[in-house]
């Protein structure tokens, strides 16, 4: 973890153990990053220890249709007699392995895209500015629903689908923040002596960048997830890997409403949430603790922090 | 005579600018170094001296039009490819830059980025580069394991003299100091001034030092160069520069600095700089300068060495035997 001991070179005591320190004491100051950390924190655990939380695997039936909630079956049956928590905590995992690894596409993809744009500048930046734009305007739902229905439902084809249509924010604010630690002194030294692009980027360029990159993805992958799930109940979802949108569509489809069996669409649904919401809150969080400057400057989301943050 | 280590001729910079006349910060300098020496440039902001300093390297940004000469070692620079100059920049020529603290990077340790310098050049690796790092900051006077610190952890001196041991990585032959002791208290200031002084005689370094601050140049320069407009307008004994200024700008700029000793009033220049897109036929200092005469609008001085006392280009002095005066530029 380099990269937390970095945006406050003015902060002049002790050595980068307590900026470390300072860095994580900023994080759990704000209580908002401990909850958004819980929240995904048991999200993963429970995702990971499926086999051992769940009865019953995947998708195997234990009764009638739309039985509700008993002891039991704490959150009743779905449309195929499959016990609903079982499946809430085996959907996590696709959701969760789908929101995360096209989040880390769109790091790669956007990431690598900003740093070439911002690094390089001239006609290379042109070019891929004017890339980033484009994708920037594309209306992301539409295409996915056109390109996964083309490709064909996978839970690969899903994650490559998302992770491709979401890195543009990432890329635009590590293009920015690329550019002005370019015109830094330390990287105009670092040319002058000599040094190579790779040296340059590597060493001097990224360290910067980085808490910026980790901040953007992980909302990103609040992102993926929803976009997962709304490609999933629009029915373009892997079939032999149930996510949350998959149970949604499943116990949509086969009439839950009518038959009055919310426990088959409000769970998966609120875990969707959940997941968003924590995602959210930690990518925020990270974002203002690396950064301080955001929190005091017209950029940041909530500036009525000031007041609270002013007797730091 | 030592051969000279650097020798300028005719440098010149224009900036292209698009749909704009050219800006001409640097008009036609030459001088000689010689192992050991250390030339002061003085002049007021935007005169050029930090551009030439840049020019030297091959710094400037693609917009700029370098012409002339620059040898070092006899061997010319201007002329070599990309990668070619990347290799003699920083092994023959180093150069300390204006405001120490940007040019460390906040998030390397100091020690780790002098081994970046040797490493890049391949003077050193791993242990070796580690020790050879070690000597450096103790050349210049930081005690070796504080090498293991963050720029953060220095004070405004310490990191000064981290970039100078940067600068001294490779052993260079000249080390060009772009305003060194600029947001450092006098203190520190001459510390570092006395640091120079003392590596460029144990090193035989030649020590191209920029600053505004006639006090520092006086100080520790053994040649004063007085530049105005992007050109040398005075070039000859730091005593002698400011103690018998000759060229009316250096007669001026020499009055306009404070002193403790006599209760003279400071006399500032009148005027402003000319502008550098413009067209300058004659003297630049003509404007404002109170002597100016016939010649000084059209024609231009040449710098041209008057006995033993240096240079000088005025047309006050045109008299004097011109003695290797070199080509300047007259449109």
């Amino acid at each position: 973890m380099s990269f937390d001991l970095v945006t406050r070179p003015h902060a002049s005591l002790g050595g980068p153990a307590s900026m470390r320190a300072r860095a994580l004491a900023r994080v759990r100051r704000r209580p908002a990053a401990l909850l958004g950390g819980l929240i995904v924190a048991g999200f993963v655990l429970v995702a990971i220890a499926a086999p051992l939380l769940t009865a019953h695997g995947p998708g195997t039936r234990v009764g009638p249709p739309f039985a509700p909630p008993s002891a039991a079956h704490p959150l009743g049956l779905d449309d195929g007699g499959v016990d609903v928590l079982s499946q809430l905590i085996w959907g996590a995992r696709v959701s969760l392995l789908i929101g995360f690894a096209a989040a880390a596409v769109s790091m790669l993809v956007g990431g690598s895209l900003g740093l070439l744009s911002g690094y390089f500048g001239g006609v290379v930046d042109t070019v891929l500015a004017r890339v980033i734009d484009y994708f920037l305007v594309v209306p992301v739902l539409p295409l996915m629903i056109v390109v996964a229905a083309i490709w064909g439902p996978s839970v690969l084809h899903i994650i490559v689908i998302v992770g491709l249509l979401l890195w543009t924010t990432t890329a635009r604010v590590v293009r920015a923040q690329v550019q002005s630690v370019r015109e830094r002194g330390y990287v105009r030294r670092a040319e002058a002596i000599g040094a190579g692009h790779a040296r340059i980027v590597v060493r001097h360029v990224l360290p910067q960048v980085g808490p910026l990159l980790i901040a953007n993805t992980v909302l990103t992958v609040g992102v993926a997830i929803f976009a997962e799930t709304a490609l999933a109940f629009l029915g373009l979802g892997d079939p032999s890997a149930a996510s949350w949108g998959a149970m949604i569509e499943a116990a949509f489809s086969g009439s839950a409403i009518s038959a009055g069996a919310w426990w088959a669409i409000v769970p998966p649904g609120l875990c969707v949430a959940a997941v968003i919401i924590g995602c959210s809150l930690v990518g925020v969080s990270v974002e203002d603790a690396l950064n301080p400057r955001l929190a005091t400057s017209h950029l940041s989301r909530r500036t009525f922090r000031l007041i609270r943050d002013a007797d730091d | 005579m030592t051969e000279p280590v650097l020798s300028v001729r005719d440098l010149k910079v224009r900036f292209a600018l698009p749909g704009r006349p050219p800006l001409r910060a640097v008009r036609g300098v030459s001088f000689d170094l010689r192992p050991g020496e250390r030339l002061g440039l003085v002049g007021e902001s935007g005169c050029g001296k930090s551009t030439l300093a840049m020019a030297i390297l091959g710094l400037l940004p693609p917009t700029a039009e370098v012409s002339g000469e620059v040898r070092v070692e006899g061997r010319e620079l201007l002329a070599l490819d990309e990668r070619a100059r990347d290799t003699v920049r920083w092994t023959k020529v180093a150069m300390v830059f204006q405001g120490a603290m940007s040019s460390l990077n906040p998030v390397v340790r100091v020690e780790d980025q002098i081994v970046e310098v040797l490493s890049v050049h391949r003077v050193a690796r791993g242990r070796a580069a580690r020790e050879r790092a070690g000597e450096l900051l103790e050349q210049v006077g930081i005690p070796a394991r504080r090498g293991r610190r963050y720029p953060h952890e220095f004070s405004g001196g310490m990191r000064q003299r981290a970039a100078i041991a940067m600068a001294l990585a490779c052993s260079p032959r000249v080390l060009l100091a772009d305003e060194p002791t600029t947001a450092l208290d006098v203190l520190a200031q001459a510390q570092i001034l006395e640091l120079l002084e003392r590596l460029s005689e144990q090193l035989g370094l030649a020590v191209v030092l920029v600053s505004h601050d006639l006090g520092v140049i006086a100080q520790s320069c053994h040649r004063a160069a007085v530049m105005y407009a992007g050109e040398i307008m005075e070039c000859s004994d730091a005593d002698a520069v400011f103690a018998r200024p000759r060229h009316p700008y250096a007669r001026m700029l020499v009055r306009a600095t404070p002193t403790l000793d006599d209760g003279e009033p400071i006399a500032a220049i009148p005027g402003a700089p000319p502008r550098l897109d413009a067209r300058l036929d004659g003297c630049p200092f003509t404007p404002r300068c109170p002597h100016a005469f016939e010649p000084c609008r059209d024609e231009r001085p040449s710098l041209a060495a008057r006995g033993g006392e240096g240079a000088v280009a005025c047309h006050l002095y045109r008299s004097a035997p011109a003695v290797a005066a070199p080509q300047r530029e007259t449109a």
